[in-house]
């Protein structure tokens, strides 16, 4: 561990946000109206799939109270034969995912929006519109949708040559699997499914939308990002960025499927025709059927070792749901599957496969846990023939300094045989398991490791002393998860102030310069950065101010304990002038004291990360219960320890979700079957116990406070570590997930 | 705005008369816990909400002097469990009502409406069928008696008559050496609709079953009673052998269905299991050593 | 058909409003009353993000007709504080990070309020049923927990 003599950087400090959050006064987005607004509602497809013949809006738009509808034709088109990217998004999937365009492509998928008086009369104008459908066969599952006989959702895509729901190939390649499987002693190979999973945010997504008469539009919503806000409705509605401002509400969880929108460009098109703002809410059925759960996958690894443990070849294959347009996170499982690890030999490839869905949307480390859960579960097995010690196999083929993974990269400072050493040391791996504790009811223990990139990026940050010697912040970044209190902490420490008098803001995009979205595990990273450079901007003209009172030269000034101190020759010369004496000659002294970094940031290291889990099943109801969970995780530093612990924890607990009761349920018409949050089950208060987090904190060099991205790891590892657990537990594999009840109670009578 | 009026009336004959005169068109408002959801998600669009919750009879709890109970068919969970002396005579009843929903939904949630919303997973009517409770209905016709279980008619029906309003449940003394338990399978340790659940009253006398109860859940389109359980248990010391048949009576009940919740195989397989863990805590309740 | 008129009380002050009959609490106290600090993530009783007390029982308002109030008395997360002084649980929660996005975070204080009142030495058990009706996405629970048994120990020894 580092020396660290910092007096608020790793403090517990309250965040700046928190009193708002705690008495119920922060607004979120749904939590916003405005005079004269009036609600605007979304009809859906109640079709699978299903061609658009024809709308037909004259009814919807006679009933009184109805001031605005639109369809597809409202929304620009980007045609199907060049892509056009915003980030990661293909704008020609995103036109069409908003609004049904030639097709409807899911049960849900928008057709229409109407705006009116009332959410109730909304709702009525949204079942008089009559819409021509042709309906068409669907197709649900990934293996239905990839057989040669299955009904195609878009005749544009083509693979290897033909007509085909696989619409992209993703390939990370590395020395020969053929060779290095020939070199093998032992070889596993093993096929994995998971299911569809929502990142279940309890906030529906909502906004508040104003168009005035010259074209210009406010946007109130909650998103991941108010830039993205910003460009993505301008391209869907026209409207050049200079004239939206995208005003980020309190988000209430994202997850990651906060980084595209839905609501936003049609609001602003019914604001557009109504004159009226606009208000619009999804309900929690349309967020579970309009909005992007995760992939569902099917997988197969494939890894070759050297009797004495040494890994010499791996091989993965990963097909993954994309829903009814392109776009799964094929870099989730291609990527980092194998990064780890130094294997000389790797093929990795994934599919992205179009199925009657509704699109999928980023979720926390997006497809890397489905790839892990496949490679780690594997390299379960290969510890468990080769009788090697699962945590031991993974140090002796540690990624290091210097390796290269196959998705291209060669390895600064990495830090994962720390992560996996810090489980090893942890008393709970050592711990007596009593694997029998009563009838019908057995334990056992499960590890698995976790690989996420982490993202850098496009970040602003303003820093401003106010008129009497106080600080405001401001950054480009919704604040998902106490960001905020971290930024006060950095700012606090490179002032030498008390952490309170600093205030921190998220600008809208009219007030602060461009920021790329909360997400990536970027923004702690990133915006830390931004707000050093313009901190440190700030004490330059502060130690300058000093000089010139002084009349000594600026370069003999030091700024530390929250003043301008004389240094060198004249130290001691002069009183030091503290951050309020500087404010209050501000004026006199060269005018207002204030500066902004605008910078594309680079430097953010991977993550990674080692988990342990006890779990206890009961095999007469098949039921799995985790009982303890232990995640260590190199954060590099940790800025404000308990919002770091916080992203643990709750990643570590959805991925028990995702292990053991999630999943995307379809009836045989192609509807989502458990649209709600009693038959979709996340994890509550009673099925998880604590979380303990182990934090290392490994600076990364390549950052000023040594920070590392901390958000996605956490999600990475449970999968695996979870079946590994079971499989301890039980002697009994499980290659699908969720491993819920009626399959556990299966495979134990199968 | 909308065209559906909200009644509160005070005394059970302005309901009746009330239910009665909408023809069908109204519906009762006890705890509310599926009548919103259902007119949340327009499943149900009443044209007159009859709130009962101002009838004293529908919200009280009375002990008789025999030591048999009355509960409104109002009462929440919440006052349920408040209830001094209930909970202890009756806990698997106690915890059946009162595994409806997490602590908000228990809050609201009657045994009334979870046996009038007549779904096969409600939680307290597999144990108050257990517990041999009798249900007072009134309607346009007078006031009747009627057994819990003859009361569900299939998934979202029942055989309730035109105007009928179930008034209150009826639990008979108890006897030395009685106790109840029911148990749920759900995914979840809590907020989850019951996959299968399993009520069980026995009375033990020297160690043997003189009376036993079985109600059973989710299996079927409307709850069980499973006599034939229960003749497995009587006269048995609970041995291995009678807790097997009777777990065995369970599973040959089980008509489940294939759905978001569960399979069949499990269904079926899991009613015998739960069967002999409710036995094992009601007779332990009953005073077995 | 006209609007009913209701009289209650909320958080101590006599209130009153029109509605329709089939209108929920929640919707009354967001878009009528303007208090938005009870949330609404999933209008069905599912995520309790919406907790109030409805004569000091703890309810999800989605799942009170607004009629229904008449006369009763419901407390909201806008009734926690008194004044400029944070209720403990509030600050507790602050000062021990039990919140992450904090949509959530007013139905757990009104839940966690209502189990202390009942139970002032709740073991983590307790603590974990009382609030499995209100989900979190974020935290994983467990610093919710925490701060939960803490503030019942503080107010036990301040007792």
């Amino acid at each position: 561990m580092n020396a660290i003599d910092n007096k608020w950087i790793g403090r517990r400090t309250i965040r700046p946000d928190g009193a708002d959050k705690v008495t119920g006064r922060a607004g979120y987005a749904a939590d916003n109206s405005m005079p004269g607004m009036i609600w605007g509602k979304v009809l859906r497809s109640p079709h699978p799939h299903a061609m658009i013949r024809g709308i037909n809006t004259a009814r919807a738009e006679a009933l009184p109270g109805v001031k605005a509808v639109v369809t597809a034709k409202d929304i620009v088109d980007f045609p199907l034969d060049k892509s056009v990217m915003l980030g990661i998004q293909d704008m020609r999937w995103m036109c069409r995912n908003v609004m049904a365009r030639e097709k409807a492509l899911f049960h849900g998928h928008p057709v229409a929006a109407v705006a009116a008086t009332t959410e109730e009369i909304a709702a009525e104008a949204c079942k008089l519109i009559e819409v021509e459908y042709e309906v068409l066969p669907h197709v649900i599952e990934i293996e239905d949708a990839i057989m040669a006989d299955a009904p195609i959702l878009h005749d544009f895509l083509r693979h290897e040559g033909k007509p085909s729901n696989i619409a992209a190939t993703m390939v990370n390649k590395l020395g020969d699997v053929d060779a290095g499987f020939a070199e093998a002693d032992i070889i596993i190979e093993r096929s994995f499914k998971t299911r569809p999973v929502h990142q279940g945010y309890i906030e529906p997504h909502a906004c508040t939308v104003s168009c005035t008469a010259d074209g210009k539009a406010t946007i109130w919503s909650s998103s991941q990002g108010q830039f993205m806000v910003r460009a993505m409705t301008s391209l869907l509605t026209g409207i050049p960025q200079s004239n939206i401002r995208a005003i980020p509400a309190e988000i209430g969880g994202g997850f990651g499927a906060k980084t595209i929108i839905y609501l936003e460009p049609l609001a602003v098109l019914l604001s557009k025709k109504s004159g009226r703002p606009v208000k619009m809410v999804m309900s929690r059925e349309e967020v579970f059927r309009g909005t992007g759960p995760t992939s569902g996958s099917m997988s197969t690894v494939k890894i070759g070792a050297k009797k004495d443990g040494t890994i010499v070849a791996a091989q993965g294959t990963f097909y993954l749901q994309a829903g009814g347009l392109p776009g799964s996170p094929l870099r989730g499982p291609v990527g980092c599957s194998f990064a780890p690890y130094d294997i000389p030999n790797v093929l990795s490839v994934g599919y992205d496969v179009v199925s009657n869905r509704s699109k999928v949307a980023a979720y926390r480390a997006p497809g890397a846990p489905l790839g892990a859960y496949a490679t780690e579960c594997v390299m379960d097995e290969l510890a468990e023939a080769l009788k090697i010690d699962p945590l031991e196999l993974r140090l002796k083929n540690t990624a290091r300094p210097g390796t290269k993974a196959a998705y291209g990269v060669v390895f600064g400072s990495i830090t994962f045989e720390d992560t996996v050493k810090a489980i090893r040391n942890h008393p709970h791996y050592s711990a007596p398991l009593d694997r029998a504790p009563a009838k019908g009811v057995v334990r056992g223990r499960g590890v698995a490791s976790g690989f996420w990139f982490n993202a850098a990026g496009e970040s602003s940050a303003q820093v401003n002393i106010t008129e009497d010697g106080n600080v405001t912040v401001t950054t480009g970044h919704p604040d998902v998860g106490g960001s905020r209190a971290s930024i006060a902490n950095v700012t606090a420490e490179l002032l030498g102030i008390e952490h309170k008098r600093i205030s921190v803001l998220i600008g809208d995009t009219a007030s602060i310069g461009f920021s790329n979205l909360t997400g990536g595990s970027r923004v702690t990273f990133a915006s830390a950065m931004v707000v050093t450079q313009s901190t440190e901007k700030v004490i330059g003209q502060l130690k300058e101010r000093a000089a010139r009172i002084w009349k000594i030269d600026p370069e003999a000034v030091v700024w530390s304990d929250g003043a301008a101190r004389p240094a060198g020759a004249n130290a001691g010369q002069f009183p030091p002038l503290t951050l309020k004496d500087l404010a209050a000659k501000a004026n006199e002294m060269g005018g207002p004291i204030g500066a902004g970094i605008q910078l594309t940031t680079v430097g953010a290291d991977p993550g990674f990360a080692t988990h342990v889990v006890g779990v206890e099943v009961d095999v007469e109801l098949g039921i799995v219960r985790v009982l303890r969970y232990t995640a260590a995780q190199d954060v590099g530093r940790a800025l404000h320890p308990d919002y770091v612990e916080g992203q643990i924890q709750g990643g570590v607990v959805q991925g028990i979700g995702w292990a053991l009761a999630e999943e995307y349920l379809f009836d045989k018409q192609g509807r989502l079957d458990n649209a709600s949050f009693l038959d979709y089950r996340m994890p509550v208060c009673s099925d998880v116990p604590m979380i303990e987090p182990v934090v290392l904190e490994i600076p990364n060099p390549k950052h000023p406070q040594g920070v590392r991205g901390a958000g996605e790891a956490p999600i990475v590892p449970p999968l695996a570590a979870i079946s590994n657990a079971v499989h301890d537990a039980l002697g009994k594999r499980f290659y699908s997930l969720p491993m819920s009840p009626p399959k556990v109670l299966a495979a134990l009578d199968g | 705005m909308t065209d559906i009026r909200y009644l509160a009336p005070r005394t059970l004959d302005e309901a009746v008369g009330a239910f009665a005169a909408s023809q069908g068109a109204a519906r009762i408002l006890a705890g509310g816990t599926d009548l919103l959801v259902q007119m949340r998600n327009g499943a149900v669009r009443p044209g007159t909400i009859i709130d009962i919750k101002k009838i004293t009879e529908l919200t009280s709890i009375e002990e008789a002097a025999d030591g048999g109970f009355r509960i409104g068919a109002a009462v929440s969970g919440a006052a349920l469990a408040e209830h001094p002396r209930f909970g202890r005579v009756w806990p698997g009843v106690l915890e059946a009502v009162n595994l409806i929903g997490s602590t908000q939904v228990q809050g609201r949630a009657s045994p009334g409406g979870n046996l009038c919303n007549a779904s096969p997973a409600g939680d307290s009517v597999p144990a108050l069928v257990a517990a041999g409770a009798v249900v007072t209905v009134q309607g346009p016709k007078g006031r009747r008696q009627v057994a819990v279980e003859a009361v569900p008619a299939g998934p979202g029906r029942t055989n309730l008559g035109p105007g009928e309003i179930v008034v209150s449940f009826t639990l008979p003394p108890r006897p030395e050496g009685s106790g109840d338990a029911y148990l749920r399978m759900t995914p979840r340790t809590e907020m989850d609709i019951a996959v299968v659940g399993v009520g069980v009253s026995l009375t033990l006398r020297d160690g043997v079953v003189a009376a036993a109860r079985v109600g059973l859940g989710a299996v079927a389109p409307t709850v069980l009673l499973v006599a034939d359980a229960a003749r497995a248990l009587i006269g048995s010391r609970l041995d291995e052998a009678a807790v097997h048949a009777a777990a065995a009576a369970c599973r040959a009940a089980c008509n489940p269905i294939d759905d978001k919740r569960g399979t069949i195989a499990y269904r079926t397989r899991v009613a015998g299991v739960l069967l002999q863990r409710a036995v094992a805590i009601a007779a332990e309740r009953a005073g077995r050593v | 058909m006209s609007k009913l008129h209701v009289t209650t009380s909320i958080n101590g002050e006599p209130v009153e409003f029109l509605c329709e009959a089939d209108q929920s609490v929640l919707d009354v106290l967001r878009n009528t009353l303007g208090l938005t600090g009870s949330k609404e993530g999933c209008g069905t009783g599912d995520c309790g993000a919406c907790s109030i007390t409805l004569d000091g029982r703890l309810v999800c308002s989605c799942l009170v007709l607004a009629p229904e109030i008449e006369g009763r008395q419901i407390t909201t997360i806008e009734g926690m504080a008194q004044g400029d002084h944070l209720h403990p649980l509030q600050q507790k929660f602050l000062e021990m990070a039990a919140l992450q996005c904090g949509i959530c975070t007013p139905g757990v204080l009104v839940a966690a309020k209502a189990l202390l009142e009942r139970n002032p030495d709740p073991s983590e058990t307790d603590v974990r049923y009382w609030l499995a009706g209100n989900l979190c996405r974020c935290t994983g629970y467990d610093k919710i927990v925490r701060a939960v048994l803490e503030t019942a120990a503080d107010m036990r020894g301040a007792a």
